[in-house]
């Protein structure tokens, strides 16, 4: 395997993330999982440390780092007053696509979610399962080397959730790597390898299968509960809290 | 009541701890007041000034020279007789009239003194002052010159000041009552239509709902803590004008104050009207800033005159509270009239607070949806 | 026992949107009822109507003996909300929330405070911070201790758990079980199956109708198959080829592995020989307890093809 990645923040926090891994990244409301996610997509630089993400340098070369990652997250990823075709031609447009390629890749896209009779539709009148899966279709239409998502299938239905997932292991098998943030465990069995922060640093990091083992708990949630438990201080900067004025 | 103080507290600290928002409640009046007051009044260069000469000898003419070469002022009109000096300050082209008496030259050498007059316009009582001032002392210093020369005698100089009311609406003195309009209106209207969709747009109104206070508990809970920060506002810029501006308050206080509550009234249930219209702050913002704030601040009378706007405009002035407001705080303050003269635009004012009153009642939802 | 909620028959619209259909249920007292279902399905509009912020179109609803349309004043008194967005007042501290939540409902928080101790005693040391500023965990806790502060006989909690971490969510449901000594009815609404298993009873809910009501344990019973569970280090090849295989009735990924049922409930070992084909070694396949997610599947499966 092809080493893809290598993050470092401080001493505690290293890890390396490979090409075509889905890879899970845990951690309690602020652990520090933001703050990560912004240095790996070249948002903001790390303090020390030498970052790695897709073969570039995050602190040399963050607009290459820019064009070779995809980012959907649950809140926000399409704009709900344009139609799912005009949404997918900006994304193609702010990634540099030919036009003749997006077209193409949008029949491709279109056709592989049957939404054909979609594609005039506003995002607005769209159920919130298809809008998550176009989004995420979407985010890995350029073709990027890592696509990063935020709690991708939160609150959709079981069926949604499966079909979700299958397109992730589709992605993955084209080679492209998928890192998964998320506080949901049940979405962390899926992942080929998970990673758990507390408190801005990784406290486990293996597969799903091998943690449990590890920690001889039944499910993620538990090995999650075991470890994870931060002391009862609030975080100043809640990373997800659906409260306002953030 | 005790749930309603409660909730009076909490709205005080909101107000308190939002920083903005003391800034939008005490900055901006003053910040409007001085500046409109500066930019507009005390810009003394090359005014242009009248003569009424009614003797029109060799000295009128030096002393005319002498002040209009002082870089202040410059010759505006010459006047023909005392009917003219109405005539042109109307037409708001001068800013002072100077007349010389008969036979002003031969007085002063006969009778070693000659008497001259200034009219000012006392609606910019700012500007009055300081022109009377600034022509006194040119007067002074050519009697300095005269003590010099063979001619004894000296000049007396009588300053007039005229009120030229501006019945009208023209003309830019009116910022007092202009910045007193708009900022109750920015305050009341702007500031409770936030507050209020500021509670749907983070949730908490469900919660309010659901809770035993009635809806005119909230709604009063509301609108309590901005009528009274609204009322010294009211009293601030009356003092900020009058300190800074010498601008007092001709009429009745008392009456001056009680208008202000009723406006302060209309504009808070117009606040709540906009709530309960608008789903988000931003939505409240705007129909705020569109609905009320441009057309106080275009078509009220605050800055352009009703009367040269195009018939349909006036139509829609019309239908503009603050133009009321604006008309009762001139006469109070400017004019110094009593009840009688404001009795048609208080009860315009009345009328409207009541229907928007009732109606953000009867808009206020007591369930979701 | 007494029945807190009597649901009969609501429906409600939105425009052209039904977002719900034909709703019955009841709530016993001293319960803890789960609504579980995904965003959409119409959890919250049913939680609004039993808070009396909606009407419903059809249908009745008797919330602790009293109708929610026309008993809303003396209800409200009753019940305690905390919506999906915790209704906090961000630029207030943890204590003024309190404050005014117990002021507004017409009590004080040294009244009631035995009820909210335990849940309130991990935020008080930080009582002097603005809500703004806490954790999702600890708003969470907030907003609850607001919503209880008035001892109401019913506690309508809407997707309290969204958002916060698993750490915060298993406390969370700690604290609602001890609730119950305290003899507070409970429903709660979410979209993470698994939570299911921490109430009392549960009603499934998607589209605006209930699939099914039941005992957690009763309802992963009611899965009419026999389930198999198959891992396989690829996955992905795992799931299309199991959908291939002709005695497959349903696949679906299921964390590490794929949940598998087979015409006659029973496979036979060509199954290892089809797989082998194409090119997946390493099968382990076992049988497996239906869980309430793969119940629910079931449901919506049955509800698609009816």
């Amino acid at each position: 395997m092809k080493k893809f990645g290598n993050f470092v923040a401080n001493d505690n926090l290293n890890f390396e993330v490979y090409e075509g891994e889905i890879f899970g990244f845990l951690g309690a409301n602020g652990a520090g999982k933001t703050t990560a996610i912004r240095i790996l997509s070249g948002l903001s630089e790390s303090t020390s440390g030498e970052v790695i993400v897709a073969g570039y340098n995050a602190k040399k070369q963050p607009e290459q780092i820019k064009k070779n990652i995809g980012y959907m997250c649950q809140k926000f990823s399409l704009y709900a007053d344009l139609t799912v075709k005009e949404n997918i031609m900006l994304y193609g447009g702010i990634y540099g696509m030919r036009k003749a390629l997006i077209r193409e890749r949008t029949d491709i896209l279109l056709n592989k979610l049957n939404f054909r009779e979609y594609g005039d539709r506003f995002i607005s009148d769209l159920p919130l399962g298809l809008k998550q899966k176009l989004a995420f279709s979407v985010a890995v239409m350029h073709e990027p080397k890592i696509v990063f998502l935020d709690e991708p299938t939160g609150g959709v239905d079981p069926i949604t959730r499966r079909q979700f997932w299958e397109m992730i292991y589709e992605t993955a098998a084209r080679d492209i790597t998928v890192f998964v943030t998320t506080h949901y465990m049940d979405e962390a069995e899926y992942c080929d390898r998970i990673s758990i922060m507390s408190e801005g640093k990784i406290v486990a990091l293996d597969t799903p299968v091998e943690l449990k083992k590890q920690y001889d708990a039944e499910s993620v949630e538990e090995v999650f509960v075991k470890i994870a438990r931060p002391g009862n201080t609030p975080h100043p900067t809640p990373i997800s809290s659906r409260g306002e004025g953030e | 009541m005790k749930r309603f103080l409660g909730f009076v507290k909490k709205e005080f600290l909101h107000i308190f701890r939002d920083f903005r928002t003391l800034v939008i409640l005490f900055g901006i009046p003053v910040v409007q007041i001085l500046v409109f007051g500066f930019v507009v009044s005390t810009d003394l260069k090359n005014a242009p000034v009248a003569f009424l000469d009614l003797s029109n000898d060799e000295i009128t003419q030096k002393v005319s020279d002498k002040i209009c070469s002082s870089g202040f002022f410059r010759r505006g009109e010459t006047l023909l007789n005392y009917n003219d000096i109405d005539k042109t300050f109307r037409k708001n082209k001068i800013k002072a009239v100077i007349i010389y008496e008969k036979d002003f030259g031969r007085k002063l050498i006969s009778e070693g003194k000659a008497s001259m007059s200034i009219i000012t316009d006392g609606s910019e009582p700012n500007m009055a002052t300081l022109i009377t001032n600034y022509i006194t002392a040119i007067v002074t210093d050519f009697n300095r010159e005269l003590a010099g020369s063979q001619t004894t005698g000296k000049l007396m100089v009588q300053p007039e000041v005229r009120m030229f009311y501006n019945p009208s609406l023209k003309g830019h003195f009116m910022f007092v009552p202009g910045v007193i309009t708009l900022i109750l209106i920015l305050i009341c209207a702007l500031m409770t239509s936030v507050t209020i969709t500021r509670e749907k747009e983070f949730g908490t109104m469900e919660v309010l709902l659901v809770s035993p206070l009635k809806p005119v508990q909230i709604i009063l809970g509301k609108v309590m803590p901005y009528f009274l920060l609204s009322f010294i506002n009211v009293i601030m810029i009356l003092l900020l004008s009058w300190l800074v501006f010498g601008l007092p308050v001709k009429g009745s206080l008392v009456l001056l104050l009680a208008e202000s509550m009723l406006y302060i009234l209309m504009s808070l249930s117009l606040g709540i009207l906009i709530s309960t219209v608008s789903k988000t702050m931003q939505q409240a913002i705007f129909i705020s800033f569109v609905g009320l704030m441009l057309p106080t601040i275009l078509l009220s009378g605050f800055i352009f005159p009703i009367e040269n706007m195009p018939s349909g405009y006036g139509w829609v002035a019309a239908l503009m509270p603050p133009k009321y407001f604006i008309i009762i705080i001139k006469n109070i303050m400017i004019k110094g009239t009593g009840f009688l003269y404001v009795w048609k635009e208080t009860l315009v004012l009345t009328v409207m607070a009541s229907a928007f009153i009732w109606l953000s009642i009867r808009k206020f939802k007591i369930r979701l949806g | 026992m007494q029945k807190i909620i009597e649901s009969s028959g609501i429906s409600k619209k939105f425009g052209n949107t039904q977002a719900l259909k034909d709703i019955s249920f009841d709530v016993s007292e001293g319960e803890i009822f789960g609504f579980i279902g995904p965003d959409g399905a119409g959890k919250t509009t049913l939680f609004r109507i039993i808070a009396t912020l909606l009407i419903p179109d059809e249908g009745k609803m008797e919330v602790l003996g009293l109708d929610s349309v026309s008993g809303f004043r003396e209800l409200r008194k009753n019940i305690g909300y905390m919506p999906g967005r915790f209704s906090l007042y961000q630029d207030l501290s943890v204590e003024e929330n309190l404050n005014f939540y117990a002021t507004v409902f017409g009590t004080t928080v040294k009244e009631n405070y035995d009820l909210i101790s335990d849940i309130y005693s991990h935020i008080e040391p930080f009582r002097k911070r603005l809500a703004g500023k806490l954790s999702g965990g600890m708003k969470q806790k907030l907003a609850l201790s607001c919503a209880l502060i008035h001892k109401p006989g019913l506690l309508i909690l809407d997707e309290p758990t969204t958002g916060v971490d698993a750490v915060s969510r298993a406390e969370f449901w700690g604290i609602l079980r001890k609730l119950r000594q305290h003899n507070i009815t409970i429903i709660v609404s979410t979209p993470y199956m698994d939570e299911a298993m921490k109430c009392d009873r549960v009603a499934l809910i998607q589209e605006g109708y209930i699939l099914s009501i039941n005992q957690p344990e009763k309802i992963r019973e009611g899965f009419s198959r026999k389930l198999f569970s198959i891992k396989a280090p690829e996955k992905y090849k795992l799931i299309n080829a199991l959908r291939s295989y002709p005695g497959t009735v349903t696949a679906y990924p299921f964390g590490d592995s794929v949940h598998v049922t087979f015409t006659d409930d029973k496979f036979n070992d060509s199954i290892y020989d089809y797989l082998g084909k194409m090119g997946i070694s390493n099968v382990v396949i076992s049988e497996s307890r239906a869980g309430i997610e793969d119940r629910f599947l079931e449901l919506m499966e049955k509800g698609t093809k009816a």
